[in-house]
């Protein structure tokens, strides 16, 4: 399953945001996936997240495949759209 | 021995030398029977170096804050990213070759991914990613990275660089001072060194050479002069200098919270020149006012491309919000052939400080200009921004870099971008002609801030980095002062605001001069805020006005400067011993 969503916080997806969003998709046992302009990055590692230099306002699509998928997409998505605010 | 290097924090130190080298680390590839074997291995030092790099990471959190502990775990998400790890096992097994290779050749591609990224910011990280590989590589190898966290005695460090994990891992109550071959100003450990509060000077090039552990070594941090094992009454000086600091610093710690006030209640600005969002900090634990000099070229120096607007606007905000409701000023962009950044394709030239720099530049080149004032302009909702206008030698100079900056305001409200309602204007006075035209001047803007540097550069034709002729640069001179007087009248004329900033403002001797004299606002080096707050302090402003005019009748410099020393000796307020 997957849903999409923006980068809404005003550094985009640098170092910070991009650990806290590895540190819960960890907390899962799906397989997380993150995909923005045709690329697809695993949603579990920090370089390949900082790798996809995502800016604000850029959407990008979160995809789970597992056991928890629904609850990670749902812990993601809200992460993502509170700024990444924990 | 004598070496000069670059100033990079201040503060006189005396003490033995602890070189402090990492032992080389040799990467050799070999093909590997016992492939488990090798994974096992690779898992166990990967869990070694996280032990280690949780303990820096702690120890951050105590010394530096969680700010700026926080790259500490970014860095242990790379240590256990799985990309790393899995193409890293993937090829241990597929190629059957070593850990220590294949790890090496995973984490320098990832790091090169980095390199290659068209972002300032991103090309940072690659640093990260080669600080926590060589971690993991050490504990591979079996060789240990430089040990800072268990320092015995009090040591003044001698080494090449320091890695941020190697800052972060020592313990500051035993480092007296660093000392490094590479490195400047704006370095990582020169920040570091800055917040911590220990002296350093870097870039001193063979320093790890020359010294030995347990040699004596004692510097001035603001000078970036080094002694190597001075004699006896060279060491004696630095010692006394050392002492008279200490005591000095206790007494100056003293007067934070304390309003900037003569002995008869007439207030004055003491205000911080700052570089970079980095130096707040120092900001708020010298309790400075507010900033009356950001000079933003910082922001533009060691990059192949201007920084964006956003990346501008972020850091003049994080200022903007850490200060207010302070005033903060901003200058715009003062770069010149002297300090040529290769994008802005301004040509070497002969005589860079008579050429196409600063407000010169920005007017020809409207789109970096306006780019700037835009992120500027943006940024005036989150506190309290005054812009200033840097190298205006005539009105018409400063008409024009009004018309930009009124251009940008109106673009940006009519899309809906909010501006701030009042944002002082002030143009610095560093050229003659622009001291002598101050009142036209203060007439179309709201403040002045005399650059002193500059101002007695170009008064007395002297160039500052020209050795031969660095004994006429002077501070004392009569015809500077008359141009200062001359400047703070005619502003003070007009009702407008007269500021200082460059090295005079923060000078104790000078202050009780230019009070006298009418100037509002000093904005110096953080660090020098407190020394110059008890000066004030001691002084009314009719003795100030009484100094001034004993001042003016003086013809020479050395009269001039004999007057303000006696000054301050009556008022047994003690400046910084020289030797």
């Amino acid at each position: 399953m997957e849903k999409t969503v923006r980068i809404l916080n005003e550094e985009g997806l640098h170092a910070r945001p991009a650990g806290i969003f590895v540190k819960k998709a960890s907390e899962f046992s799906s397989v997380i996936e993150v995909r923005s302009g045709g690329v697809s990055k695993n949603g579990k590692s920090i370089m390949a997240l900082m790798g996809l230099s995502l800016e604000k306002n850029a959407e990008i699509t979160l995809v789970a495949n597992g056991p928890d998928a629904e609850a990670a997409l749902k812990a993601l998505s809200e992460l993502v759209e509170k700024k990444f605010q924990v | 021995m004598k070496l000069l290097g670059k100033s990079a924090s201040h503060g006189i130190v005396v003490g033995r030398a602890r070189v402090v080298l990492s032992e080389a680390l040799k990467i050799e590839a070999h093909l590997i029977a016992d492939v488990e074997g090798e994974i096992r291995d690779f898992r166990a030092a990967l869990a070694r170096a996280k032990i280690r790099l949780e303990a820096v990471r702690d120890r951050a959190l105590k010394t530096l804050g969680a700010d700026k502990a926080a790259i500490f775990e970014a860095h242990l998400l790379i240590l256990e990213d799985p990309e790393l790890v899995d193409t890293t096992e993937h090829m241990i097994r597929e190629r059957s070759l070593n850990a220590l290779a294949s790890y090496s050749h995973v984490s320098q591609a990832a790091a090169q991914l980095f390199d290659a990224m068209d972002n300032e910011y991103m090309r940072e990280r690659a640093a990260d990613v080669r600080d926590v590989a060589d971690r993991v590589l050490r504990e591979l190898a079996g060789v240990g990275v430089a040990d800072l966290s268990e320092l015995q005695d009090e040591v003044v460090l001698v080494c090449r660089d320091l890695a941020p994990s190697e800052t972060a891992a020592m313990n500051p109550a035993k480092v007296l001072g660093i000392l490094t071959d590479l490195g400047g100003k704006t370095s990582h450990t020169a920040i570091v060194a800055r917040t911590l509060e220990i002296p350093a000077v870097l870039g001193l090039r063979h320093v790890t050479e020359l010294v030995k552990t347990g040699d004596w070594v004692a510097f001035d941090g603001e000078t970036g002069e080094v002694e190597i094992n001075p004699d006896e009454p060279t060491r004696a000086r630095y010692l006394q200098r050392q002492e008279h600091a200490k005591r000095e610093k206790l007494e100056l710690r003293a007067l934070v919270g304390q309003p900037n006030l003569s002995a008869d209640g007439i207030r004055a600005e003491l205000v911080a020149n700052i570089g970079s969002p980095l130096d707040l900090a120092g900001v708020l634990n010298y309790d400075a006012m507010g900033v009356g000099l950001y000079r933003t070229e910082f922001l533009f120096m060691d990059r192949l491309e201007a920084p964006s607007e956003d990346e501008q606007y972020h850091a003049y905000k994080t200022v903007l919000e850490g200060l207010a409701p302070r005033p903060v000023t901003i200058r715009t962009l003062d770069v010149g052939g002297d300090k040529p950044l290769a994008y802005l394709e301004i040509p070497k030239e002969d005589n860079p400080f008579l050429g196409y720099r600063a407000i010169r530049y920005c007017l020809e080149h409207p789109d970096l200009f306006r780019t700037q004032l835009r992120a500027m302009l943006r940024a005036s909702v989150h506190g309290n921004l005054r812009v200033m206008f840097p190298m205006i030698s005539s009105l018409e100079e400063l008409l024009a870099a009004k018309e930009h900056l009124e251009a940008v305001r109106r673009d940006l409200l009519s899309k809906g971008i909010s501006v701030a309602d009042e944002i002082p204007v002030g143009v610095m006075i560093e050229v003659p002609s622009a001291a002598l035209i101050s009142d036209v001047l203060a007439q179309h803007c709201d403040f002045l801030s005399i650059g002193t540097n500059d101002l007695i550069q170009y008064t007395l034709a002297v160039d500052r980095l020209n050795d031969r002729v660095q004994h006429l640069y002077d501070p004392f001179h009569p015809g500077v002062l008359r141009l200062i007087r001359t400047t703070i009248e005619n502003t003070r004329r007009f009702g407008k605001k007269i500021s200082m900033c460059g090295e005079m403002g923060g000078s104790d001797l000078h202050l009780p001069l230019l009070l006298g004299m009418g100037l509002q606002e000093f904005s110096m080096a953080p660090t020098s805020i407190l020394r110059l707050r008890r000066q004030l302090r001691g002084w009314t402003l009719a003795e100030a006005e009484q100094l001034a005019h004993e001042v003016s009748v003086q013809s020479s410099s050395r009269a001039i400067e004999s007057v303000l020393i006696r000054a301050r000796a009556r008022k047994s307020v003690q400046g910084d011993l020289k030797i």
